[in-house]
């Protein structure tokens, strides 16, 4: 067989509306299996494993030998795209009466790819305000950081943040910011911190200085509910680059306060927390509200009233943030989440999703796309009907 | 006379139903259980008549509408309630709850035996008891409880209520709540002398401050207990109030509430028996609501007739009729039997419609507001869609969907209430009009019209399967509809599917977040694309076409109420344990039928073995149109 002949072979699968259609079955059993999956794996987990990958593994734990047994979202979804616009490249012949295939197929192009994008480069984080409260920035939901805070300059701290995927695999963090190297002695992705007193018999802390000296470290499993998040855990040597060490100190994001310890003249606090995401400018809770209907528990709506300050641009206002009502300011989109639970504080979540807009363009292309497509449908079929009748 | 056929049918049918609707009018020397049902309350945030509370009441508690007495006598829902409010330890004699689990039987030493109604009074000395073992297992999630687990919970959950019920409106142990209300009017004034004296150190008469100490705390228990508000605000834009707690404000104001002392007088006449006494004031409360509360009074008397006018069950029983009429047609006097089911058709489309749109009113929300609506609109979108069909094939084939379709949604939506309030005020995310009426409504329609389709290749599979009714004409029309039917599903799916993604877009901050009635409306959509491929590809034919539609109906019923079983994710409203094994036996159903289809042609009676269709003749439809 050619060359020639097997790229033509090639067009031809990638244009076939057998695949299209393969595809598409893949992608039902791809969702049904996902959405099963959920209940023992959580939302996140298992959009993780069986949405956002190319392959879906087995077996799922991720340590070892593994197969890939069946395509995952984004390889059914790439697949399907580059089906999708080989087809229309190859077969395009401009007609009036295909103008609603073209037009479904490709809003269908825009969701798709808007939606790989989205996949690729939207990031959710969450603010959490109790009244009065200012933060110009918002925490992820589910990974952590290791800051290393230099607190000696005289208005200004200087913030050196390691992300938590560089703690996962117990190496030595050599950052030119820091004249001291941090080795990651131990890890846990999620954990449980215990006195070392009510730990039982034999048990060792894992660092030898700090409060982490009087706990105890027990590894669990990996949280699936929605509202839960791990809690992981490192101990973390400090090594001066001059040489020896200033002594381990255990890190968690269970621990409320960061440590402190003295090096060079100057005073650094360590703390592992949700990792942050800064912004050019604040948000302060005025007023949080949690209204029910009379006589029950069942919520009528949360409101909270922030102040927005952007000195930048000259921004001071306030906004009322409310269901179905968020605040989309500088690139991102403040929505009204949740609270705690005695409505002590607000929560926020603060998304930055570039193409937001993909969908909105989409559907409505998709939707004219059918209607031309069915309407046409319709008359013929009527048109054949009456000369039936006739 | 064959002439008048479907007008004498249709006759009769309304005739029916009008008998149904006449009120019953009640006897001079009664009590007007009626009319008292008429009076407005405050209920799980919403405004509603009496006869409501009194329903759901007894649908949550007992399982029924009605209450049946070992004597084999009936009560109404409403005598039940009146009997539960004002006269306590009759109420408690009646067998109302229901336990089944043997389990929950013996934990009180009972066998379990062929009886599954309780009274109150049998569990009274067990309250304790039930209380914690209930309280284990609402620590659980409800797809963790054994069967006792959530046997136990539900009973403490229908004794709780009923508690609450008793003391709404008066302490369940009052002889006369009227004295006890002169009694507390009078002797406030003294204790607030006394009061005043005690805090100027002077002396006071303890005596009148402990009565009336004693009586405040009566009343703050009532007022923590009360189930029913009962007392409108005193001004508007204010929140009705508990008796209970309307009479502590009574300290303040210095006077009993007018509507607080009617309830009084009701109360004692109907504990005396007095039924002249009863009425009138009955008569009395109900002309004080229609002067100073007119709008919750018109709604709430609305709402009362809604009620009695059953509007669902009614058309329920005309989609059955109308379905049997259209399948006769098939046999013989097609014409005249077919008019006829179209003409019933109608007339339940029309008293579907009315129970559709009073809802609308009672709530002021689109049709779909939860997953009983959701049946009750599912049906309606596929009844008058099923009629188009019906008037422009005129084959009874369109006519038969309908009834059959109109019919099953109802009976699902009439499981679908024993949870209570079916117009329940909505959570905080979903109180948005806009998104209700095009999302919402959007998805339904894409779910009626799947159904319809699953339905227009039942008939065609058990028509060619199983008789010999299924000539060409009617295949080619009916693959001809089914088409139809996918392209409008598949319109209204995507269309509803991207409106969701907007919604959650506009409320979460996401347009697509994977959660299980997302994808469930995905599947449909992706399983409309994948039909109208295979058939555009020319991979489908008229009998693939069929089986894919069979198909859809499982996809269909998975995204409707499979998903709502996992129990996880944002949409889970509406867990039902109880549909499941239901759920199982459709989806196996449409295997089956499925299965059935597959079955080479020549076992169809319809084609065969009279003549074995030669491949030009095999069923077909009109050459696919061109695709892309």
């Amino acid at each position: 067989m050619g060359f020639r002949n097997m790229v033509r072979k090639l067009v031809d699968i990638f244009t076939s509306l057998k695949l299209t259609i393969v595809c598409l079955a893949a992608a039902m059993v791809l969702i049904f299996a996902g959405t099963l999956a959920q209940v023992h794996l959580g939302i996140h987990e298992a959009q993780q494993r069986y949405f956002q990958s190319m392959f879906v593994w087995w077996p799922p734990d991720g340590r070892g030998f593994q197969i890939p047994i069946f395509p995952g979202g984004h390889l059914i979804g790439a697949v399907l795209l580059v089906n999708l616009i080989a087809a229309h490249l190859k077969r395009f012949r401009w007609n009036w009466r295909k103008l609603g295939i073209h037009l479904t197929h490709a809003g269908l192009i825009i969701m798709l790819a808007g939606g790989l994008f989205t996949d690729l480069f939207a990031v959710e984080s969450h603010m959490q305000l109790a009244n009065g409260d200012t933060r110009n920035y918002s925490e992820d939901m589910r990974e952590t950081e290791l800051a290393v805070i230099d607190t000696s300059g005289d208005d200004l701290d200087q913030v050196t943040a390691i992300p938590e995927s560089a703690l996962r695999h117990n190496r030595v963090i050599d950052h030119w910011s820091l004249p001291f190297r941090i080795a990651v002695r131990n890890f846990y992705q999620n954990s449980r911190l215990k006195m070392l007193s009510q730990a039982g018999e034999g048990v060792q802390p894992i660092a030898n200085q700090g409060p982490g000296t009087m706990i105890a470290v027990e590894p669990v499993t990996r949280a699936t509910a929605p509202d839960e998040r791990d809690v992981p855990t490192a101990a973390i040597e400090i090594l001066p680059k001059a040489g020896g060490s200033l002594g381990t100190w255990l890190v968690s994001d269970a621990l409320g306060a960061p440590q402190t310890f003295e090096y060079g003249g100057h005073t650094w606090m360590i703390t592992l927390r949700p990792a942050r995401y800064y912004k050019p400018y604040s948000v302060t809770l005025q007023k949080f509200t949690h209204e029910k209907y009379a006589g029950t528990e069942i919520p009528k709506n949360f409101a909270s009233k922030v102040t927005l300050i952007d000195p930048e641009r000259s921004v001071n206002r306030d906004v009322l943030i409310y269901m179905n009502h968020p605040l989309r300011y500088g690139g991102e989109t403040f929505y009204q989440a949740g609270f705690q639970k005695d409505d002590s504080a607000t929560i926020l979540q603060v998304v930055h999703n570039p193409s937001f807009i993909a969908p909105y363009v989409a559907c409505v292309i998709v939707a004219a796309g059918l209607l031309v497509q069915f309407g046409f449908h319709l008359v013929g079929f009527s048109r054949q009907r009456r000369r039936a009748m006739a | 006379m064959k002439r008048f056929l479907p007008w004498i049918i249709l006759g009769v049918a309304a005739a029916c139903i009008a008998a149904n609707w006449l009120p019953a009018k009640a006897a001079k020397d009664e009590f007007d259980f009626g009319k008292f049902g008429e009076i407005p309350v405050l209920v799980g945030g919403r405004i509603k008549p009496l006869d409501t509370v009194a329903r759901n009441s007894l649908l949550i508690i007992h399982g029924k509408q009605e209450l049946q007495l070992e004597g084999g006598k009936r009560l109404s829902a409403m005598q039940w309630l009146t009997d539960a409010l004002f006269n306590a330890p009759v109420a408690d004699q009646y067998p109302v709850f229901v336990v089944q689990n043997a389990d929950v039987l013996g934990l009180f030493g009972w066998q379990q035996s062929d009886r599954k109604y309780f009274s109150f009074a049998e569990f009274a000395p067990f309250l304790k008891q039930i209380d914690e073992q209930a309280a284990q297992s609402d620590k659980l999630e409800a797809v963790q409880r054994s069967a006792y687990q959530s046997a136990i919970l539900n009973l403490r959950n229908g004794l709780s209520l009923y508690q609450r019920l008793k003391n709404s409106i008066q302490p369940e142990d009052t002889q006369s709540f009227t004295a006890e209300l002169q009694r507390f009017a009078n002797s406030v004034p003294g204790a607030a002398t006394a009061a005043r004296q005690r805090a100027m150190g002077e002396n006071f008469d303890k005596a009148k401050l402990d009565d009336v100490a004693q009586m405040i705390q009566r009343y703050e228990r009532l007022a923590d207990m009360a189930y029913v508000l009962a007392v409108p605000p005193l001004e508007p834009n204010r929140e009705w109030q508990s008796v209970g707690n309307s009479l502590l404000r009574s300290l303040g104001l210095g006077e009993i509430q007018v509507i607080v002392a009617e309830y009084a007088v009701l109360g004692d006449a109907y504990r005396a028996n007095d039924r002249a006494v009863f009425n009138q004031q009955v008569q009395l409360m109900t002309d004080w609501f229609a002067k100073e509360e007119p709008k919750t009074t018109k709604r709430a008397s609305f709402e009362f007739l809604f009620n009695r006018l059953e509007p669902f069950s009614q058309s329920m029983t005309l989609y059955v009729l109308a379905f049997l009429l259209a399948c006769a047609s098939w046999l013989g006097w097609s014409s005249v039997l077919r008019r006829s089911a179209f003409y019933v058709l109608l007339l339940a489309l029309a008293i579907h419609t009315f129970g559709l749109v009073s809802r609308m009113y009672l709530q002021e929300r689109p049709p779909v507001t939860n997953l009983y609506s959701s049946a009750i609109f599912i049906g309606w979108g596929a009844v008058i869609v099923a009629l188009i069909l019906e008037q422009i094939f005129k084959d009874g084939i369109g006519a038969a969907c309908a009834g059959a379709i109109g019919f099953v949604t109802l009976i699902i939506a009439h499981h679908l209430a024993g949870s209570g309030d079916t117009l329940e005020m909505l959570q905080a995310v979903l109180d948005t009009n806009i998104w209700l009426a095009t999302h919402v409504v959007a998805i339904t329609t894409g779910y009626s019209a799947m159904f319809l389709a699953g339905m227009l290749a039942i008939i065609y599979v058990v028509r060619g399967v199983f008789t010999t009714s299924l000539k060409k004409q009617t295949a080619d029309s009916l693959a001809r509809m089914t088409y139809g039917v996918v392209c409008f599903a598949t319109l209204f799916s995507f269309v509803g599917t991207v409106l969701g993604g907007i919604w959650a877009d506009q409320s979460w901050g996401r347009f697509w977040g994977w959660d299980p009635k997302e994808n469930g409306a995905v599947l449909i959509v992706l399983w409309c694309a994948i039909v109208l491929h295979a058939r555009w590809g020319g991979f489908i034919r008229q009998r693939g076409l069929m089986i894919m539609a069979l198909f859809g109906n499982i996809v269909t019923s998975f995204s409707w109420f499979g998903v709502n079983m996992l129990g996880v994710g944002l949409h889970s409203y509406g867990f039902m344990q109880k549909a499941f094994p239901w759920l199982v036996g459709f989806m196996i159903s449409q295997l089956a039928l499925m299965a059935i289809a597959a079955m080479p042609l020549e076992k169809w009676r319809s084609f065969a073995p009279a003549h074995v269709p030669t491949r030009g003749e095999r069923p077909q439809i009109s050459p696919a149109p061109s695709a892309g």
